[in-house]
């Protein structure tokens, strides 16, 4: 109902943006390559350097090909090129990208990332396993959090105390 | 000592009792990751790459090369009785296998695939012992410049033969280069790309790599795009073969090896070409020309043998070379690296235990996979039926686990999330994963073997080439880099012949 508000020329140059969206990906490589090339250049290399390649030419020329490689996919991509999304045995490509369940997940692991020191693994990973399942559209809340727990509890058991793989265990493990 | 000594010697490191119990385990959680939809052998290896991590390296490869046999077997399982093949070698698998399962054959599909995975497997791994160290021989005395010409070589065979687009998969290799160059270079101690963090200066685990391109940049591809309504698995009862059907199948059996070996053993996309191949050679020996598309037991059999013989195929450039040639060979190379063991033609030497006792593994490990996963079929048709959110909120918490697991530092996590929305936007701009993974393996080292030739050749570039193995090498890398043209030169004059016939 918004679209007809909308001047024609910004809804085409909408569309056009949206159907060239691939162009993004030429930026971020754009964007990398100056990166790399950056920090190549701004090397003060010593003289310890030993051998006619110092640790520069790589990083200079794998900068130099990512603002190649940039702007070669901007040309397929403006000549009509489309990368293919990938299929799966889950993947229903029929429907539009579902933003949200990825943002969550995101959120969820990156909450992971700050809480696994100070409350243990068998905590984090709990939380991990059921905001993940919560997140994809599990709400079942009297199974999904003994799932997860057992899981977690069980992960941590097998590697901290069978495979010698440690795990932080957190204040909880130091009261059990 | 000759390799059938060699490899006695390995059966008497892999029959010992704990030895055993690790292939056992690799296999069975093989098999059961390998089931799991939407779970493919490269993603399955890397997650449960952590588990080896407390084990010496012995044990360690001998449950790893488990998990990759049993990994693939558990994909074909998928693909017969879901008709929904997580991974391109499994393909196949499904054109014939799913009609038989509808038709309540599941049970014959399942058994020929088993069997031909078993004999693939034993005829693939019997040519890798005679010609894997005949291999390592030849290439015993090749230096830096060649094992950078082979570097190349893999490179240039991932972006260019695999995938539809070139421009794309050279984009996701240097991708990769660029993350393999984080961390301190290995010559100098010069910082490179770390920005000042000392996190960073260690460089970025291979490991974290891998597991957060395939695993989380697939389980959050997935959730953007969950099928809400996911198809429902055909029950199946204990795999078994009758008379007439062994004897229609065993002549696929022996022929899928001799398709698939050699494709496994170069750079070619694994085991995608060879099923396909062998899959079309039964379609054209078979005498029951009108079952085919609903439900040819040969069409299971052959392609099934020959995607495991590939396995064994990759493993001799792998163990040889150090040339991983297919997601899961990198994968596998990466947990050599771990160990500070560089697989290449000196391996044979210098870790001839482990070699050989991970070689008669993989013999031990067949021989498991069949006793094991006959009976247990019905089982694992079950795992099937895992509710969609449970299963991939279990890939990002084994994700984690493996990632923390590296080096226990909760930063590493937030890597891995860096990474897997990167390997997120290359599933949605159809950027092939592989040539990612390859670069971020073989980046640092190629670039040492580069450094390291031109030292010796006093920076001229011709130390390059200045030996004829390296310059054969390279002649392959311009007839694949040249392939497109030579094909259109070689289309023109056959397309005007046929416009001259009609």
């Amino acid at each position: 109902m918004t679209t007809t508000d909308v001047p024609p020329e910004r809804r085409d140059r909408r569309t056009w943006l949206r159907e060239h969206s691939e162009l993004g990906v030429c930026v971020m490589l754009l964007a990398l390559g100056a990166v790399v090339l950056t920090d190549a250049l701004t090397m003060d290399v010593e003289i310890t350097q030993r051998g006619p390649v110092g640790p520069k030419t790589v990083p200079v020329a794998v900068g130099i090909g990512l603002l190649a490689v940039s702007v070669l996919l901007a040309v397929d991509v403006l000549r009509g090129g489309r990368g293919k999304a990938e299929g799966g045995e889950d993947v229903d490509l029929s429907e539009p990208a579902d933003w949200r369940t990825v943002l969550l997940l995101a959120g969820v692991f990156l909450a992971t990332a700050v809480l696994i020191e100070p409350v243990g693994f068998p905590v984090a990973g709990a939380l991990l396993f059921w905001g993940a399942a919560y997140a994809l559209g599990s709400r079942s809340f009297h199974r999904d959090p003994l799932i997860a727990a057992g899981l977690s509890l069980a992960t941590y058991v097998v590697f901290n105390n069978l495979l010698g793989v440690p795990l932080p265990g957190g204040p909880l493990m130091g009261v059990l | 000592m000759n390799a059938f000594s060699s490899l006695m010697d390995g059966f008497g490191t892999a029959l010992t009792p704990i030895n055993l119990l690790w292939a056992a385990v690799g296999v069975l959680l093989g098999t059961a990751i390998g089931v799991l939809p939407g779970i493919g052998p490269a993603m399955a290896v890397a997650l449960l790459l952590p588990v080896t991590y407390g084990l010496e390296p012995t044990g360690a490869f001998i449950m790893f090369a488990g998990i990759y046999y049993g990994a693939m077997f558990g994909g074909s399982t998928t693909s017969i009785l879901l008709n929904t093949p997580g991974e391109s070698a499994a393909v196949v698998a499904a054109i014939e296998g799913n009609p038989m399962a509808k038709s309540g054959r599941g049970a014959q599909a399942l058994a020929a695939a088993a069997i031909g995975h078993f004999a693939g497997g034993m005829i693939g791994t019997v040519l890798l012992v005679a010609l894997a160290p005949k291999v390592a021989d030849l290439a015993v005395d090749i230096g830096a410049p060649d094992y950078f010409a082979i570097m190349v070589l893999a490179f240039i065979a991932v972006t260019s033969v695999l995938g539809s687009s070139r421009i794309r998969g050279l984009a996701s290799l240097l991708i990769g280069l660029t993350l393999g160059l984080v961390g301190l270079d290995q010559m100098t101690g010069q910082q490179r790309l770390t920005f000042g963090s000392l996190q960073l200066a260690d460089g970025i685990d291979v490991v974290i790599v891998a597991v957060g391109l395939f695993a989380i940049g697939e389980a959050l591809w997935v959730a953007a795009h969950l099928r809400r309504t996911s198809g429902q698995a055909i029950p199946v009862g204990r795999p078994w073969l009758g008379r007439q059907d062994v004897r229609r199948t065993w002549k696929s059996w022996l022929r899928g090896p001799l398709i698939g070996f050699p494709f496994g053993a170069i750079p070619a996309g694994g085991a995608e070409i060879p099923t396909f191949l062998s899959y079309v050679t039964e379609k054209r020996l078979s005498q029951h020309k009108d079952e085919w598309g609903k439900g040819a037991i040969e069409g299971v059999a052959g392609p099934e043998s020959a995607s495991s013989a590939s396995a064994a195929g990759t493993l001799v450039s792998m163990l040889t070379l150090g040339l991983p040639t297919t997601a899961v060979a990198a994968v596998m190379l990466a947990a050599f690296q771990q160990y500070g063991i560089q697989p290449g033609p000196l391996l044979f030497e210098r870790e001839s235990e482990l070699v050989w006792g991970l070689i008669a593994s993989l013999f031990v490990g067949m021989v498991l996979l069949l006793a094991l996963n006959l009976p247990l079929a019905p089982l694992w048709a079950k795992l099937l039926r895992i509710p969609r959110p449970y299963l991939y909120a279990g890939i990002l918490f084994f994700a984690a686990v493996g990632a923390y697991a590296v080096g226990g530092e909760a930063i590493d996590l937030v890597i891995l999330l860096i990474i897997g929305l990167i390997g997120f936007g290359m599933r949605r701009y159809g950027l092939p994963v592989l040539p990612a993974v390859i670069g971020v393996i073989l980046g640092p080292n190629a670039e040492q073997q580069l450094r390291r030739a031109l030292q010796i050749s006093d920076g001229s570039v011709s130390g390059l080439v200045d030996t004829p193995f390296s310059v054969s090498v390279y002649a392959v890398v311009a007839l694949i880099v040249l392939w497109p043209l030579l094909r259109k030169l070689a289309r023109g004059p056959l397309k005007s012949r046929r416009n001259v016939t009609e």
